[in-house]
């Protein structure tokens, strides 16, 4: 039962002890401009929702890899130390962007460098097939059935492309399909983690 | 030809709206008289218009007039009835059509039936409902055009897609959108009432219906919601703290604080600032939501056809509104101070300390929600998920279900905690009973909270009958006590979801059974099963509760051709104390299926305790409606009388 | 490269709904679908694949998804699990190779502060609001 005391006075009067509101009726404005300070940032910046692996500079975690592929070796860790930098590419015959950057793959390898494949999740005739279709760029091809190297080196997807040198270490991660305008990048990174 | 005429309608109405801005603020002068009758029908008039305009895009789905360029994007002439009229808001042109169509229609639903509002605070929020639905038509027409055609007509429809293709998408979106945009109400209403400078009872006794209709539709919207991905998920989950979920929470619990605080204001002349305030902000939130959903910025299941440059044109919508109903507010502010005072322990305060708690939540979500956006700005990546909002929001929840238990038998104005401390007594001893009995059961810390603290509210807030001819207690009474009643059972579903589900992960061949919980579950077989535009595949599982005799169940897991995808179909089998929840997984290569079954005791209790507080807000509803055109009738009585007796 | 964002990002914005194209035809890995025999740990695992993130959804953590990347994980989660490692040296051992971005539970540090401190700001910036709103001493 609640009581309804008449509509008097709906506004206090000067004489009625009425606190002034004081700062605190700026604060929502406030707080609103800061929101959309915030937002204007969220629609100015470029949409990019690769997740970066954080393993750059860390060296490549112990791994042994299975071959993928009955023309060439398995892969792992050792493979990488003792010798010159190499590029390791994440991909997999069911990937359309990875048989986009075959060609970029080849350029690659005709310069001179040297790539190293890890096949996520594929089956044997696939990849098979897969390499015929689109060139085999690839000095060894690991099996990689359950993203177990993916994982361990904080690659999110397929295909990316790590520079690895020559004690090991990750120095450079490309996310998604290599393209021409990367070509030269690439070999420039690879250059850098061999100094 | 349809299309052509919806589009010309709705430009119609979209200069119906100006007119109504237009003569609203004439009106508002002394000079502009004139002005005043022309505005309720012109609101009325336009409500229509904007109606006719959303049957026109509706009957382009129906008929899947493929030359129409949304329909070619989003519809498919094989699709069931349903959900062609469904898919006519299941993407984002059209659901700014409905948008747009409630809005209007709750502004001539205010303009035809609203009597008690001073006339000029009403002439000054129908202009306000106007001039914020011109900036969704201008959204509408100038950008998200749904009546645009196709320069070829389609072959073929490209599709709904099929995790849309369900009951959830015909009641979701429109109970929601009703809720959202029906805050609009209360928005135009406080900023009719910031520039006549008039908050008081009688606004508040005026606008109170309006929030609670909103409210209504809201909290019933969010409810399916949860309970649609429940079940269609394929996971068990009802909640994950997705920026859409929060997107309709943060509106949610915004006009949970201005109902309350409407109510006070009516009652006790007192929360003026706090009313306003949050009638602006009930609506913003309603704005924010829709941006963040369909600008893009933020990850989300929920991904609409997501558009930067859409984004931007509502931003620059919410800083017209929001920033300009804020800047008025604090220019205002001076004229809607504080009223009547009250003591620390009384009704008022126990409301005010509960409007704080529900905006600690509120602010907890928004920027919960935004973080990933800060981080962004220093180059880091980070996720803010159900880890974080559901400790934090509980530091703010369970302080606020205790005073929601003692708060409706505190005496308005000044009370005695001496007086109602013996009352509490039994709520308390549940309380602590409760949660020491779960956490001694190995339960963790929040479910056996809220399995103590939800037990207590559910006796606690039966209490305010007590006493009473429960005949003759008035119907906003039985409203709160059922509402109240409502969120303990939907938290006491939430902790034994939390604490008690099992899941079984089983792979298994025809003819093989697994236990989960008090029910044992045989795979009887697979059959391929087709429908309208699916085909699939069938498991029957044979359940027996605690051996007792089998109920069949089939999960499916369905393949759609337009577009192309996949969706599992889970099947739930309802008993009063749980749900059993089945899906069928994957053929491994070794032949056996996989399958994932649940035992989730007293889960249904989450959604029941919804429409149980969705049901105590419409008693309340009722009752204050009746009790206004009760008072209607008799003021009109006794005029009719004195006109009688004076001749 | 932005082209090939966008045709990634349609890829994943599909992601819960599972296209029939650019899916691996392999079949999940062994613990993707299978609980550990001990109950203990398994209540372990799962309480920590819940608040994992799935790195190609949306917004879905490994224990809600269906991708096989996720199923990976949490063969990887539970294994480990059933070796011994303790949860948080598993989410540690992820957060290395992801960033806070693979955990929902937010981590704390220079940038996430905030977040944690926010529960106390918000209830000192309302009890200061609220101070001198409550009428003192005489009752009705």
């Amino acid at each position: 039962m609640t009581a309804s005391p008449p509509d008097s006075a709906p506004n206090p009067g000067p004489g009625r002890e009425s606190r002034r509101p004081g700062l605190a009726r700026w604060l929502p404005l406030i707080l609103f401009a800061g929101f959309l300070g915030l937002v204007v940032y969220g629609l100015a910046r470029p949409d990019n929702r690769e997740v970066a692996s954080t393993f750059i500079g860390k060296p490549i975690p112990a791994f042994a890899l299975p071959p993928a592929s009955d023309e060439r070796p398995g892969l792992d860790n050792a493979h990488f130390t003792g010798g010159k930098p190499r590029l390791l590419n994440i991909f997999a015959s069911w990937c359309v962007p990875c048989a986009v950057e075959a060609p970029q793959l080849a350029q690659l390898t005709a310069a001179g460098a040297e790539i190293d494949g890890v096949a996520i999740r594929d089956r044997k005739d696939n990849l098979a097939r897969f390499l015929a279709a689109n060139g085999n760029p690839f000095a060894r091809i690991g099996k990689d059935d359950l993203s177990k190297v993916q994982i361990g080196i904080g690659s999110s997807g397929v295909p990316e492309t790590f520079v690895v040198d020559a004690r090991g270490v990750i120095r450079y991660q490309h996310i998604g399909a290599i393209m021409p305008d990367d070509v030269p990048m690439i070999l420039r990174k690879l250059k850098e983690a061999g100094q | 030809m349809i299309a052509e005429l919806g589009l010309a309608i709705l430009w119609m109405a979209a200069a119906l709206a100006v007119l109504q801005l237009v003569a609203g603020a004439l009106a508002l002068r002394p000079q502009g008289a004139a002005m005043v009758g022309v505005v309720r029908p012109v609101a009325v008039a336009q409500g229509l218009m904007v109606a006719l305009a959303f049957a026109a895009l509706v009957t382009l789905f129906v008929t899947t007039d493929l030359s129409v360029k949304l329909v070619a994007e989003n519809s498919h002439s094989a699709k069931p009835l349903i959900f062609k009229i469904a898919g006519t808001w299941g993407n984002h042109e059209g659901s700014m059509l409905l948008w747009v169509t409630i809005m209007s229609l709750a502004g001539a639903f205010v303009a035809l039936v609203e009597r008690r509002l001073a006339e000029n605070t009403l002439l000054a929020t129908l202009a306000a409902q106007a001039f914020v639905s011109l900036g969704f038509y201008a959204f509408l027409l100038l950008a998200s055009n749904p009546f645009a055609r196709l320069a070829q007509p389609a072959p073929e429809g490209a599709g709904l897609n099929p995790l849309l293709q369900d009951i959830g998408l015909a009641f979701h979106p429109p109970t929601l959108y009703v809720g959202y945009v029906g805050l609009s109400i209360a928005f135009s209403f406080a900023v009719g009432a910031l520039i006549t400078r008039d908050v008081g009872p009688a606004f508040a006794r005026a606008m109170r219906p309006w929030v609670l209709g909103a409210w209504i539709f809201l909290t019933v919207g969010i409810t399916a919601g949860s309970y649609w991905a429940y079940y269609t998920l394929g996971w068990g989950g009802w909640w994950f703290w997705d920026p859409v979920e929060n997107a309709s929470l943060m509106p949610w619990l915004a006009a949970t604080a201005l109902l309350h605080s409407v109510s006070v204001l009516a009652a006790r002349n007192a929360l003026r600032a706090w009313t306003v305030m949050l009638g602006v902000v009930a609506f913003s939130m309603s704005m924010v939501g829709t941006f963040l959903v369909r600008s893009g910025i933020l990850t989300s299941v929920h991904a609409f056809a997501v558009d930067p440059a859409r984004g931007s044109f509502i931003l620059v919508l919410l800083a017209i509104y929001i920033g300009g109903a804020l800047l008025l507010f604090g220019l205002r502010a001076g004229t809607v101070t504080e009223g009547a005072r009250f003591a620390p322990v009384s009704r008022e305060a126990a409301l005010v300390f509960n409007n704080v708690m529900l905006c600690g939540i509120l602010g907890i979500v928004l920027m919960g929600t935004l973080y990933p956006l800060v981080t962004e700005a220093f180059g880091v990546k980070v996720s803010v998920g159900p880890p974080y909002f559901n400790p934090v929001s509980a530091v703010f929840a369970l302080p606020m279900v205790v005073v929601m238990a003692v708060g409706p038998i505190l005496r308005w104005k000044d009370d005695g905690a001496r007086r109602v401390a013996p009352v509490m007594a039994v709520p308390a001893l549940i309380a602590l009973a409760g949660t020491a009995a779960a956490l001694l059961a190995g339960v963790g810390v929040l479910p056996a909270l809220g399995l103590g603290l939800g037990g207590a509210l559910a006796l606690a807030s039966l209490l305010p009958l007590r006493g009473r001819n429960l005949r003759r207690t008035p119907l906003p009474t039985w409203g709160m006590v059922v509402a109240h009643f409502g969120l303990a059972v939907a938290m006491l579903g939430m902790a034994s979801e939390s604490a008690f589900s099992i899941e079984r992960l089983a792979a298994l061949n025809p003819g093989e059974t697994r236990s989960v919980g008090p029910y044992t579950l045989t795979l009887d077989r697979i059959d391929p099963v087709a429908g309208p535009n699916w085909t699939a595949l069938q498991a029957s599982v044979s359940a027996r509760y605690d051996g007792g005799s089998a109920v069949v169940l089939q999960p499916q897991a369905r393949v759609f051709a337009n577009p192309p995808g996949t969706r599992t179909e889970s099947a739930l089998l309802t008993r009063w104390n749980g749900q059993l929840y089945v899906v069928l997984g994957e053929e491994g290569d070794d032949g056996r299926w996989q399958m994932r079954f649940w035992w989730k005791p007293f889960v249904p209790l989450i959604w029941l305790g919804g429409l149980l507080v969705g049901l105590g807000g419409l008693l309340a509803l009722v009752g204050r409606v009746a009790r206004d055109v009760k008072r209607l009738v008799a003021i009109d009585k006794i005029a009719f009388r004195r006109e009688r007796q004076g001749r | 490269m932005r082209t090939l964002g966008s045709v990634v990002a349609a890829f994943l914005a599909l992601a819960p709904l599972a296209p029939v194209a650019a899916q691996d035809s392999m079949p999940p890995a062994p613990y993707a679908y299978r609980q550990l025999p001990d109950a203990a740990q398994e209540a372990k695992a799962q309480a920590l694949m819940e608040t994992l993130r799935c790195l190609k959804c949306q917004s879905q953590s490994i224990a809600d998804s269906d991708a096989s990347m996720a199923g990976d994980m949490r063969n990887e989660v539970r294994l480990r699990i059933a070796a011994g490692e303790q949860p948080e040296a598993i989410r540690a051992w992820l957060i290395e190779r992801y960033g806070d971005y693979v955990s929902y539970t937010p981590q704390l540090n220079t940038l996430t502060w905030p977040l944690f401190a926010a529960p106390a700001v918000i209830l000192v910036v309302a009890a200061l609001l609220l101070r001198g709103r409550f009428r003192r001493g005489r009752k009705a």
